[in-house]
C-alpha cells in the first residue's frame, strides 16, 4: 500500500510536469492549428540555459533566463518560420517543426556531449516523510508549481482579454480579426507562452531523482505528445488530464515493472503510448476533444 | 472623426487566384447613410464587404486594383487597422463564438478597444438595443436560437464603436418576423449615427432601409441609384422582388447593354428570401 501511494504520488507530479508541456502544445494547436513538434527542443533550449548560467547568476536569475530565454526561441521559431512560411496546409508546417526540432536538438546534444548537466536547484536530493510515505522534495515542488501555473494560466485563459483573443481565435480565426484581433500577436504570445511552460518542465525533468539534463531529456519531454493527444488536442482541460494519466501510468508501470515481467523490460516508458492509443480506439478527438477535429 | 468623406470604392478588382470576383466596382456610402448592395448568390457582394475589412486573404483573394478609402483616406487591407479606423463587419451567418458566453462575445467584439470607458457605454447601448442579450449573459451563444445570434453578431461588432458598420446578409435563415426585427434595429442603429453599408438577397427589406442601392452581378455593378428609384424599377422588382411581369424573359433594364454576356442565359429568379 505505501509502495502503491508513493508511486501514486510520484506519478501525479510527473504527471503536473507533463501537464505543463501538454499545455503549450495545446495552446499553439489552437492559436494556430499547428502540431508543434518542436516542442521537446524548446524544452532541451530552457533546460540547457538554466544549466549552463546558474554557476554564474545563481539558480533563481538562471531559471529567469532560461524560462525567458525558451519563449524567446519559441516566439523566434514563430516569427521567422512558421508566419514565414507561406504553405496551405497545416500538415505541411507540422513537418517544418520537425525539421526545426531536429536542427536545435542536434545542435544543443552536440553542445551538451555525453555530459550530465546539474541544473543548480535548491532542493537537492532532500526527501520528505508524509506518513508512512517519503517523497523526494522536487516532486511536492514540482506539484505545486506546475499546480499555480497552470492555475494561473486557465484564469488568465478565461479572463483576461489575452485570453478572450486566444479562444476567439482558436474557434474561428477569420472572425477574431474581424473584431480587430491581430492574429500574428495572438500567434506569437502562444508560442512564447509554451516555450516558457517547457522551461519550467525541463526543471523539474531534470532534478531529483534524474540525474540532469542530458541527451535523453527530450525523451522524456516526448512523452507529453501521448498526454496532449490523448486529453484532446484543442483542450486545455484535456491537457491536464491527459499529463496526470501518463504520469501515474507511467510512475505505476515502471514501480511494478517486476511483478509485470512478462511484459519486458522498459514498459513504463512505452506505456504512456499504449494509453493513448487505447483511448483514441473509444475517442477519436481525444477525451476532451471537440468533435469537429475527428473529422479532419 | 476624419472629415465628411464615408466609404468611397473606387474601381475595385478583387481576384482569388486566377478566378475574378469583381471589376470596376464603385461603391459610395456617405456618411450616415445607409446603402444596399443586392445580387444573387456570386455576384460578389461578400467579396465587396471582405475587400472592405481586409479579410480577403482568409479566402485566398486579394485586391488587384482599385482602391478602398474611408474618411478620405485608405484603407490598408488589415482587419485590425479597419477596425481601428471604425469599419467594423457583421460577418455572412452571424459566426457567433459558439462555445463562448454572450458577455464574452460581446467582450471578444471590444478587443480592438482601449478605453475601458468607451467599452461598458458601447456594452450598455447593445443591451438597449437587445435587451435579451443583457438578460442572459452567461448563456453560451451556440445555444441562443438564430434571430439570438444575430443580435448577438450586431452586437459584438456595435462593441467596437463602429462609424461605419458592414452587415452581411443579416436576415439569412431567419423567419420573417426576426427579419423585420432586425430591420428594425439597423435602422435605430443608423438613426444612432452610425453609416451601414447591407448587403443582401433580401431586396425588399434592403431597398426599404436605403437610401441608395447598388446592384451586382457577376462581379460588376449592373444598375445603382437612389433606393427608391430602384425599387420601382421593372428590372429590380422583376429579377429581385419577385413581381412583375415574368413573360419578358430578356433582361431589360438601365445597364442591360453593359452586362456581361454570361448573364443573358441564366434563369431568371425571384428572391424572396424563405423560398430560395
Amino acid at each position: 500500500m505505501t509502495t502503491f501511494l508513493e508511486l501514486l504520488a510520484n506519478g501525479i507530479s510527473v504527471g503536473a510536469v507533463y501537464a505543463l508541456i501538454a499545455l503549450g502544445f495545446v495552446v499553439i494547436f489552437k492559436a494556430t492549428e499547428v502540431v508543434n513538434f518542436t516542442h521537446a527542443s524548446l524544452l532541451l533550449a530552457g533546460g540547457f540555459l538554466v544549466a549552463k548560467l546558474h554557476p554564474a547568476l545563481g539558480f533563481w536569475l538562471a531559471l529567469a533566463a532560461g524560462v525567458a530565454g525558451a519563449a524567446l526561441v519559441g516566439a523566434l521559431i514563430e516569427f521567422l518560420i512558421i508566419r514565414r512560411a507561406r504553405v496551405g496546409s497545416h500538415g505541411v508546417l507540422a513537418i517544418v517543426t520537425i525539421g526545426v526540432d531536429i536542427l536545435l536538438t542536434t545542435e544543443l546534444t552536440r553542445q551538451i556531449g555525453t555530459d550530465v548537466l546539474a541544473l543548480g536547484d535548491p532542493w537537492r536530493d532532500q526527501v520528505l516523510h508524509l506518513g508512512p510515505i517519503t517523497i523526494a522534495e522536487t516532486r511536492v515542488v514540482a506539484l505545486g508549481v506546475a499546480a499555480a501555473l497552470i492555475t494561473a494560466f486557465l484564469l488568465a485563459f478565461k479572463f483576461t482579454g489575452w485570453g478572450v483573443a486566444m479562444r476567439a481565435t482558436a474557434e474561428d480565426a477569420e472572425t477574431a480579426a474581424l473584431m480587430g484581433v491581430r492574429l500574428g500577436r495572438v500567434s506569437l504570445s502562444a508560442w512564447a507562452v509554451a516555450g516558457a511552460l517547457a522551461a519550467i518542465a525541463a526543471l523539474f525533468l531534470c532534478v531529483f531523482p534524474t540525474p540532469g539534463l542530458d541527451r535523453s531529456t527530450t525523451a522524456a519531454a516526448m512523452k507529453a505528445f501521448p498526454a496532449a493527444i490523448l486529453g484532446g488536442l484543442d483542450s486545455t482541460t484535456g491537457a491536464l488530464a491527459g499529463g496526470l494519466i501518463v504520469g501515474v501510468t507511467e510512475a505505476l508501470m515502471s514501480g511494478y515493472q517486476s511483478q509485470l515481467a512478462f511484459l519486458g523490460r522498459g514498459i513504463g516508458d512505452a506505456a504512456p503510448f499504449l494509453v493513448m492509443i487505447a483511448i483514441l480506439l473509444f475517442r477519436p478527438a481525444g477525451i476532451f476533444g471537440t468533435k469537429e477535429l475527428a473529422r479532419v | 472623426m476624419a472629415g465628411e468623406a464615408g466609404l468611397e470604392i473606387t474601381d475595385l478588382a478583387v481576384h482569388y487566384g486566377p478566378v475574378r470576383a469583381l471589376r470596376g466596382v464603385r461603391v459610395t456610402v456617405p456618411r450616415g447613410a445607409v446603402v444596399a448592395v443586392l445580387g444573387a448568390n456570386g455576384a460578389g457582394k461578400s467579396t465587396l464587404l471582405r475587400a472592405v475589412s481586409g479579410t480577403l486573404r482568409f479566402h485566398r483573394g486579394g485586391v488587384t486594383s482599385g482602391t478602398v478609402s474611408f474618411g478620405g483616406s485608405r484603407l490598408n487591407g488589415s482587419p485590425a487597422a479597419a477596425v481601428a479606423r471604425g469599419v467594423v463587419q457583421v460577418p455572412e451567418g452571424r459566426r457567433v463564438f459558439a462555445r463562448m458566453t454572450v458577455a464574452e462575445n460581446l467582450r471578444a467584439g471590444a478587443l480592438g478597444v482601449r478605453d475601458r470607458g468607451k467599452v461598458a457605454e458601447a456594452r450598455d447601448r447593445v443591451h438597449a438595443l437587445f435587451p435579451i442579450l443583457a438578460e442572459r449573459p452567461h448563456q453560451r451563444a451556440g445555444l441562443l436560437s438564430g434571430g439570438e445570434q444575430q443580435m448577438l453578431s450586431i452586437g459584438r461588432a456595435l462593441m467596437a464603436n463602429p462609424s461605419m458598420l458592414l452587415l452581411d446578409e443579416p436576415t439569412l435563415g431567419l423567419a420573417p418576423m426576426m427579419a423585420a426585427r432586425i430591420a428594425a434595429t439597423i435602422r435605430e442603429i443608423n438613426e444612432q449615427g452610425t453609416s451601414v453599408l447591407l448587403v443582401e438577397q433580401n431586396a425588399a427589406m434592403a431597398l426599404g432601409l436605403a437610401s441608395h442601392a447598388y446592384v451586382l452581378e457577376v462581379g460588376e455593378v449592373a444598375l445603382s441609384g437612389p433606393a427608391a428609384e430602384l425599387a420601382a424599377s421593372d428590372e429590380v422588382r422583376r429579377r429581385y422582388l419577385g413581381v412583375g411581369t415574368p413573360e419578358t424573359d430578356r433582361p431589360v433594364g438601365i445597364d442591360a447593354e453593359d452586362a456581361p454576356p454570361e448573364l443573358t442565359p441564366r434563369p431568371v429568379r425571384t428572391l424572396p428570401r424563405w423560398t430560395a
